[in-house]
């Protein structure tokens, strides 16, 4: 238990030195997540309309793979990104692997699944609320893909949020295809399971008490940038 | 107005990192990342050389794996026998000695196995054995771990008809630390990482100094032939640098409360 106010305390002196270490792992945590959020977004989203919108052979077979997917195990897609990244894999000419950009894969990887599956949870409601009108308006598929997405843009910010959870606080994966290098690609989770294996739990626990800050900050920032509870605009 | 300007920070944020300064990887194992030394080399290193090295932490057997794949340049590990496959497998140039530090059991300080009073380290294990007293294993096939698996064999010991009083934990020195401390159980141990734990516990070390329980480190550059992108030239000169004064002069007087916790002893090519 007194760990715990050991970890606040840790935590507390590393905010109040603005640590070197501490704001270039930070930045690094961020910047690979954000990466990967980005990109995941610009696939999943679409992908979670066109699942609401367009009817084909495999649809339900598309959309339970999708759903089964978010429980992706990050130390296998790390361990699959590895292989394929590695000097002996099929990728290994790109010398990806133990970069940021290796990190960035892998969290695309994981978290595509889980931000179409929400994405397309939510799509699909308002695409039925939509359908007569959309139909009757005789809109193309891209148009009315176009309006969910717009229309939606909430449900979706939420889907990416839940997207971006799962990445900052994730570590299997990126200590297999980032190696926790330091000054290179050592993040805050990565760095939290190294302090845990040498014993310094407060420092550990401090690091993590500033990954939870990081996630809330992140959160609260993007919805002062996107206006959402505001009075009269929902 | 104040929006535009953090999304635009956001995205010089993602923007690709500037290029490295020459560097190398090496893939050295936990024991020697926990003890410490690498803060004190790596400076060094940097300084003399204009080389970055960046280090992957990871047990010996995955070095050994990242090696053979050409994901690193050199690799610095402890178990001889697996560094002798890997070399006549030809994934490697040749084994440099560098230096030695020496293993050590650590268990509860009240040792109901009376395991401090042994003469030698198999000694030990057997006290260990015949109270049935728990013990953790490493388990990762890491050098700690083989040597472990080694001495087990020595006492003519077979580890897979213990109890569930032997506890594989299949992790890194310090997490494998962490479970002895938390079990208040047996544990083998390098001294530099048993030193430099900070969850001890009621966990003591309790017996040390067999000559079988020393542990060598060598240098293994990746053999270029067989991965032409790895860097061998700087491998050269890294080893050329541990093999050297300056390196000697840091290993030998760096300490650990007060002990001294490696040896350098570098010698001729195997």
């Amino acid at each position: 238990m007194t760990e715990l106010f050991e970890g606040l305390k840790a935590a507390f002196l590393l905010l109040v030195r603005l640590d070197a270490d501490l704001v270039e792992i930070t930045l690094r945590s961020l910047q690979v997540t954000l990466s990967a959020l980005v990109i995941a977004s610009a696939i999943a989203l679409p992908l979670g309309a066109i699942l609401a919108v367009r009817r084909f052979r495999f649809r339900r077979a598309t959309i339970a793979v999708l759903n089964a997917l978010m429980g992706l195990p990050p130390v296998v897609v790390g361990l699959c990104v590895y292989v394929m990244f590695s000097r002996s894999g099929p990728f290994g000419v790109l010398g990806l692997l133990f970069t940021p950009t290796a990190m960035i894969i892998a969290q695309v990887i994981i978290i595509v699944p889980l931000i179409a599956s929400i994405a397309h949870q939510s799509l699909r409601d308002l695409w039925a609320e939509y359908h007569d009108l959309l139909i009757s308006l005789n809109t193309t598929q891209r148009q009315r893909i176009a309006t969910l997405l717009w229309d939606g843009r909430r449900a979706l910010l939420t889907a990416s949020l839940a997207g971006f959870g799962r990445a900052i606080g994730e570590v299997g994966a990126i200590m297999v295809v980032g190696g926790n290098i330091d000054h290179a690609t050592r993040v805050l989770t990565t760095a939290i399971a190294l302090e845990t294996g040498k014993g310094n739990f407060a420092l550990a626990l401090g690091l993590g008490f500033i990954l939870i800050a990081l996630a809330i900050a992140v959160n609260f920032a993007i919805h002062w940038l996107t206006r959402t509870e505001v009075e009269g605009r929902w | 107005m104040i929006r535009t300007v953090f999304l635009t920070a956001c995205m010089m944020l993602m923007s690709p990192n500037a290029l490295w300064a020459e560097n190398i990887k090496l893939a050295v194992t936990t024991s020697f990342h926990n003890s410490g030394l690498s803060e004190v080399l790596l400076p060094a290193i940097k300084d003399d050389l204009e080389l970055t090295v960046q280090l992957l932490v990871v047990g010996t057997g995955q070095a050994l794996r990242l090696g053979e794949a050409g994901d690193v340049d050199a690799i610095l590990v402890h178990s001889r026998k697996a560094e002798e496959a890997f070399l006549s497998a030809g994934f490697g140039t040749h084994r440099r000695e560098i230096m030695y530090n020496d293993f050590v059991f650590i268990g509860p300080v009240d040792d109901p196995a009376n395991v401090g009073a042994s003469e030698t380290a198999v000694a030990a294990l057997q006290k260990i054995a015949v109270a049935r007293s728990p013990f953790v294993s490493r388990g990762d096939d890491s050098g700690t771990h083989k040597k472990e698996r080694s001495l087990w064999q020595a006492a003519s010991l077979e580890t897979g008809e213990f109890g569930s009083w032997y506890r594989s934990a299949g992790a890194g020195m310090g997490a494998s630390l962490n479970t002895a401390s938390g079990m208040n159980a047996y544990i083998m141990a390098d001294r530099a990482s048993w030193l430099n734990f900070g969850n001890k516990g009621d966990l003591a070390l309790l017996f040390s100094g067999d000559p079988v329980l020393f542990n060598q480190y060598a240098f293994l550059p990746v053999n270029p032939v067989l991965h032409p992108h790895v860097r061998n030239d700087l491998a050269l000169k890294l080893e050329e640098w541990l093999i050297g004064d300056r390196a000697r002069e840091l290993i030998n007087s760096y300490t650990v409360s007060g002990e001294t916790l490696f040896i350098f002893n570098a010698g001729p090519n195997d």
